[in-house]
């Protein structure tokens, strides 16, 4: 097994295209689902979506989530919190920006690393320069 | 008079009907300056929660509020999902059991709803969201209740307070929510999130003026 990544978007075609992009990195080693959209396609959040990809995606080594927009976040934690104890403690929200967090992490989960390794290396993403400086 | 599970299940199809009503109203506020669902969403919300109802007789109010803000949360899949599912989650929790509401029990469920709300949405007043208009609601509530008027003048001072804080929000710089995208340029509309929880605390009070 290996730490999960889910991803929660407003837009179901953006959710699965970070799947796509990150999973390309990751050569389909790990759990990498897309909670995108609402239950009717349309945009927006679905708690029920959320909740069965974190179910889906959160083995013993736990899940990593990576959101969009503001109300991804209290989306999933309201799914959280209705997920058991003890499969919710390996479940973390990562800050990170959703691109560059979803690459990182699936190649850091893709080579075995634990959730705390994952998250980190989501997290550096908020620093990666995209343009440098001349 | 107290407040019965009856007239909380009047006031909530009270809701569902206001807030069709206002639907394209609330969905025009927020193409000014967020993501122009808000009226779909609520609507779709409500929509869902009274087909829930058409089947069901509550046991109490805490049950019936339960049930809205589980319906709440899966079916209106923007921003205000888990807020208002969270608030009358959390307004169903603390009237468990109960099937009359006094004016102290009213004032102590707003008060419940309200800070699950703060606590879902990590904001506080003065961000241009709901908050600014159910904080001075909950406060005036509070005020009129300690006042010892009746209920039904506890309802029309909350909504009151909320109208007013819901016109608060247009000159105010959103900082939470979808609008805080827009800086600067959310000063001079009136925040949907706020518009609509005046809308349902308006039904509150219309229902109780009605008994």
């Amino acid at each position: 097994m290996a730490v999960g990544i889910v991803i929660v978007s407003h837009s179901a075609r953006l959710a699965e295209g970070v799947v796509e992009l990150a999973g390309q990195m990751a050569q389909g080693d790990i759990a990498l689902l897309a909670a995108g959209g609402t239950d009717d396609g349309s945009l927006g959040t679905s708690i029920d979506k959320v909740t069965a990809a974190l179910q889906q995606a959160t083995g013993p080594d736990g899940t990593l989530v990576l959101v969009d927009l503001g109300s991804a976040v209290m989306i999933t934690e309201m799914a959280l919190e209705m997920l058991d104890e003890p499969v919710r403690q390996r479940i973390r929200i990562s800050s990170a920006p959703l691109v560059e967090g979803a690459v990182l992490a699936a190649v850091e989960a893709a080579s075995g690393s634990n959730l705390d390794e994952v998250a980190q290396a989501a997290d550096e993403g908020s620093a990666m320069p995209k343009t440098h400086k001349t | 008079m107290p407040l019965t599970t009856a007239d909380i299940q009047q006031w909530i199809q009270q809701s569902a009907l206001v807030l069709h009503e206002n639907s394209s109203y609330l969905t025009q506020l927020d193409s000014d300056i967020g993501d122009a669902d808000h009226g779909i969403n609520m609507d779709r919300g409500f929509q869902a929660v009274k087909m829930k109802l058409t089947n069901m007789e509550p046991a109490d109010i805490g049950a019936l509020l339960k049930l809205v803000g589980t319906t709440l949360v899966s079916t209106v899949g923007g921003a205000s999902g888990p807020l208002y599912g969270t608030a009358f989650l959390r307004a169903g929790i603390n009237t468990t059991g109960k099937q009359t509401l006094e004016a102290e029990d009213v004032v102590a469920m707003l008060d419940a709803a309200i800070e699950g709300v703060k606590a879902r949405g990590k904001a506080q007043q003065g961000e241009k969201t709901m908050l600014d208009a159910l904080l001075p609601a909950v406060d005036a509530a509070r005020q009129a209740q300690s006042a010892q008027v009746t209920l039904e003048q506890v309802l029309q001072q909350t909504a009151a307070a909320a109208e007013n804080g819901m016109k608060a929000t247009i000159p105010m710089q959103a900082t939470k929510g979808r609008a805080s995208y827009l800086g600067e340029r959310s000063i001079g509309h009136q925040d949907p999130g706020a518009t609509s929880s005046w809308l349902l605390l308006k039904a509150l009070a219309d229902v109780s003026s009605r008994k």
